[in-house]
């Protein structure tokens, strides 16, 4: 990076060090986080980027009220602030955040509020989740639904098409887990799991991997595969507790990364080809058209009803079947990735014509963390 | 309470507020004395503005039904089908929750429904704030 082109302009220790029996782990990150705003003369609305370990960033994040546009849960032990601080210097360089706030916090002798399996009823999830019973994604990603179908007008069949047309461009996919064809029908017929939740509009449970390899642009023809460019990229997340989601109806984080990603990439919707949106359940789509700004609020039901985003429409979407009908292991993005990059490529089982720029959208946790990487295949 | 087999919440310094007024049938809220905003989960400060100046206070326990599912599928110390829903309280924030005295049905559980809290004792130093539908 370029010499003296970022400063640390704010630092302090927790109030107190040695014995801290009175503070949990996450106010300990709160406690020296708090002292560091005062000795800059900022508050976390002047923040924009968060950097931790041990810890979730997300659970950082939240706790202290920052909304991010650059995150860095990098975890490589005792030395992983000192490589937060360098990723937060380029972030800061390239724009990716103005304010960037890393942080410390670590409860190692009183071990108060510590993560981890032995300690969980400790953390605020499991005080004020766990007890009331939510077990695992498919009963707990799913909880801000109801909410969803009585503000917007999202029915049941709609987000039961999002199964069937997944199923479609799976069809054309020999790699993919599912391909007999479904109806709307099959899907509000299949098993209960979690009302409204049935079986169909939950994703898979497959095993598999996958990685990329990325280098400079400017080297990038001398390689044999067509290259795909990174045209522009978005982060962010929101809470750990879905019970804390801002608004049931979207998702601040898809909203903070995506438009971060499209003011990067400087493309508007219409310039589209492809998009993938991580389908660990048939609402995630619905939230992530609106969310991306590619539909109006309440809209993206009755467009993938419609057929906008199936076989033949003007806005392909998942078009590997998705994590409902291709494969999801637990952490789908990378096979997201992939069929961006196959688009892009030109060889994808279910190739969309001419495509030159691809949208890829993921989720992390439960509405937790969101990541939108924009490619493209024309040479800059 | 002996046999209790779900999840145990274990309170710290920032939320024993919250547990100890649940022990004692109260609803434990904070509210920022700066710019008022209304906190939940409990910390000592305000996500809103950043400063450590906040007061806890018994919140009305009144609250509509915000959203839910219904669990089908087996949980530790849980009967299923049973509802696992967000309440949205009267002074602002959103909790994750039961709802007892109720059939743990779509007909049962409308959206907006008028609640009111109630603990459960589970040990005996937590009681489990709950809700119900609303009495007249």
């Amino acid at each position: 990076m370029e010499q003296k082109s970022v400063a640390i302009i704010g630092a302090a220790e927790t109030t107190d060090l040695g014995k801290i029996p009175n503070l949990a782990q996450i106010q300990l990150h709160a406690d020296a986080a708090l002292n560091a705003m005062a000795d800059c003369g900022l508050t976390a609305k002047d923040i924009d980027g968060i950097a931790t370990a041990g810890d979730s960033p997300a659970s950082v994040a939240h706790y202290l009220g920052i909304t991010p546009t650059w995150v860095d849960g990098t975890g490589v032990g005792g030395c992983s602030f000192m490589l937060h601080v360098r990723h937060a210097a380029a972030a800061i360089n390239e724009g990716l955040c103005e304010v960037a706030l890393v942080t410390h916090g670590e409860s190692g002798r009183s071990r108060i509020g510590r993560g981890g399996f032995a300690a969980a009823p400790a953390t605020l999830p499991g005080q004020f989740e766990a007890p009331y019973g939510p077990a695992g994604p498919p009963s707990m990603f799913t909880i801000p639904v109801l909410r969803m179908m009585k503000e917007t007008g999202l029915t049941l069949e709609q987000l039961a098409s999002v199964a069937v047309v997944q199923r479609e461009w799976a069809g054309m996919n020999p790699r993919a887990y599912m391909q007999d064809p479904i109806t709307v029908e099959d899907v509000l017929e299949s098993r209960m799991i979690a009302y409204p939740f049935r079986l169909l509009m939950c994703c898979l449970v497959t095993d598999g991997g996958g990685a990329l390899i990325l280098t400079k642009a400017d080297r990038a023809k001398d390689f044999p595969q067509k290259p795909v460019y990174i045209l522009g990229t978005g982060e962010s997340v929101e809470t750990p507790m879905i019970s804390q989601m801002e608004d049931f109806t979207s998702s601040k984080a898809f909203r903070v990364a995506g438009s971060k990603a499209f003011a990067e990439a400087n493309i508007t919707h219409s310039d589209v080809d492809h998009l993938m949106i991580y389908d660990a359940f048939a609402h995630l789509p619905i939230y992530g058209l609106e969310d991306l700004g590619f539909v109006g609020r309440g809209e993206a039901g009755a467009f993938i009803a419609d057929r906008n985003t199936a076989p033949g429409g003007k806005l392909p979407l998942n078009t590997n079947g998705g994590g409902l009908s291709y494969m999801h292991s637990g952490m789908y993005g990378m096979y997201a990735l992939q069929e961006s990059v196959r688009q892009m490529r030109g060889i994808a089982p279910a190739q969309v014509e001419n495509a030159k720029v691809s949208v890829c959208h993921g989720v992390g946790g439960m509405f937790m963390a969101s990541g939108t990487i924009i490619m493209s295949n024309e040479s800059p | 309470m002996a046999d209790y087999k779900k999840p145990i919440p274990i309170p710290t310094p920032e939320t024993q507020d919250f547990w100890d007024g649940a022990k004692r049938e109260e609803l434990r809220l904070q509210k920022c004395d700066a710019c008022s905003a209304v906190i939940f989960p409990p910390r000592p400060f305000c996500p809103s503005c950043s400063t450590r100046e906040v007061s806890s206070f018994t919140a009305s326990g009144q609250a509509r039904l915000y959203s839910y599912v219904i669990n089908e599928r087996p949980a530790p110390g849980f009967d299923a089908p049973y509802a696992i829903a967000i309440v949205e309280l009267d002074e602002g924030p959103r909790m994750m929750t039961n709802i007892v005295n109720c059939e743990q049905t779509p007909e049962a559980l409308v959206l907006d429904m008028p609640l009111e809290v109630i603990f459960e004792p589970i040990t005996e130093e937590i009681s489990l704030p709950k809700f119900q539908p609303a009495g007249d």
